[in-house]
């Protein structure tokens, strides 16, 4: 094992993560259940070593909540959305390949405004590229300019407010020097 | 569910109903989604996504009828996990979809992977011809590194 070796800070996510998994199996969440299951979570860490997630080392639980009920919301609106054309448009539905730029070239933003943006009906990664962070995205029912602009919008506000939420510093302050205002709604 | 149920009961009886009612037409949407899309592509996004709130909405009320409290974090579970693979899931098929030509051009009002795809296409064979070129001359495994340039880089056709 050449690999370098990660801190027990940046696993911990990892770690709780697993316990949490535990209890909920178990159905147990008793101090003696949680203690044991955090021994295996441990070992487990130990054998099965994966390359690490290279977290920023911020969360913003204050941005993350708000995010997540906008978020829930969305996905009620955009279900429907989507429910619509599948019921009345049918075969005749147009639809367009966008390619969004986005800010950041950490794998974790990409990753998870990708998956932010894929949840959320309507849209749907069909290719990444990792060298430009550029997110070519199969939108439902996109039928204008006007609908691409909409769209390619959607997908940077997304991510910029994961980038409050969970960006590095830098990204942050990147954000910030473009002009978005400090308090401004998660993801609108 | 109980009979001749009151007050707190009737309440989350209620709301248990709407919640699997609407889960359900979720489901149905995607159903109808499936049959009416004419394009791959579009019929990936009635199969992955309605289920994402369909799915919250009956586990949401299968936690309200159990009324026990060690139910919701693997229902919380289960639906992270479902979360984390949809998504997943979507881009592969999608991705395969694109790259294997299995799309309608004419259903798109833009698609702006294809110029990126065809210059990447026009490099690659470029490239080739190049390889094969300075591999001409040489014996053995002139053939073999061409092969993984292509393994895991941008789009490609």
């Amino acid at each position: 094992m050449s690999r370098k070796r990660i801190s027990f800070r940046a696993e911990l996510p990892l770690l709780v993560w697993l316990v949490v998994i535990w209890g909920a199996l178990w159905r147990d969440f008793s101090p003696g259940n949680l203690v044991f299951g955090a021994l295996i979570a441990v070992v487990v860490a130990r054998i099965f070593y994966l390359p690490p997630v290279e977290l920023s080392g911020r969360f913003n639980v204050l941005r993350a909540i708000p995010f997540a009920v906008v978020f829930l919301g969305k996905v009620v609106a955009a279900s429907f959305q989507v429910m619509y054309p599948a019921i009345f448009r049918g075969p005749s539905v147009t639809n367009a390949v966008v390619a969004v730029p986005l800010r950041s070239h950490s794998d974790l933003m990409v990753t998870a405004t990708g998956h932010v943006i894929s949840l959320i009906p309507g849209s749907l990664i069909v290719e990444v590229d990792r060298s430009t962070s550029t997110l070519y995205i199969h939108g439902l029912n996109v039928r204008d300019q006007s609908d691409i602009a909409k769209l390619r919008k959607e997908v940077q506000d997304t991510e910029a407010s994961l980038i409050r939420i969970m960006g590095t510093r830098a990204e942050v302050d990147a954000l910030q020097a473009e002009g978005w205002p400090a308090m401004r709604g998660a993801g609108s | 569910m109980t009979p001749n149920a009151t007050g707190a009961d009737a309440v989350i009886d209620a709301v248990t109903a709407v919640l699997l009612i609407v889960g359900a037409l979720m489901s149905l949407g995607a159903a109808i989604g499936l049959l009416r899309f004419p394009d791959l592509m579009s019929r990936m996004h009635a199969a992955t996504k309605p289920q994402v709130l369909g799915l919250f909405l009956v586990l949401a009320a299968m936690g309200l009828q159990m009324r026990e409290w060690w139910v919701w974090p693997i229902l919380a579970v289960a639906w992270i996990f479902q979360l984390l693979t949809v998504p997943v899931s979507a881009h592969m098929v999608g991705r395969a979809g694109y790259r294997t030509k299995h799309r309608h051009p004419e259903l798109l009002s833009a698609d702006e992977l294809e110029a990126v795809v065809l210059r990447a296409a026009g490099e690659r064979a470029a490239e080739k011809a190049q390889e094969a070129d300075s591999a001409m001359p040489r014996n053995g495994n002139g053939g073999r590194n061409g092969r993984n340039a292509g393994a895991d880089g941008g789009p490609s056709a």
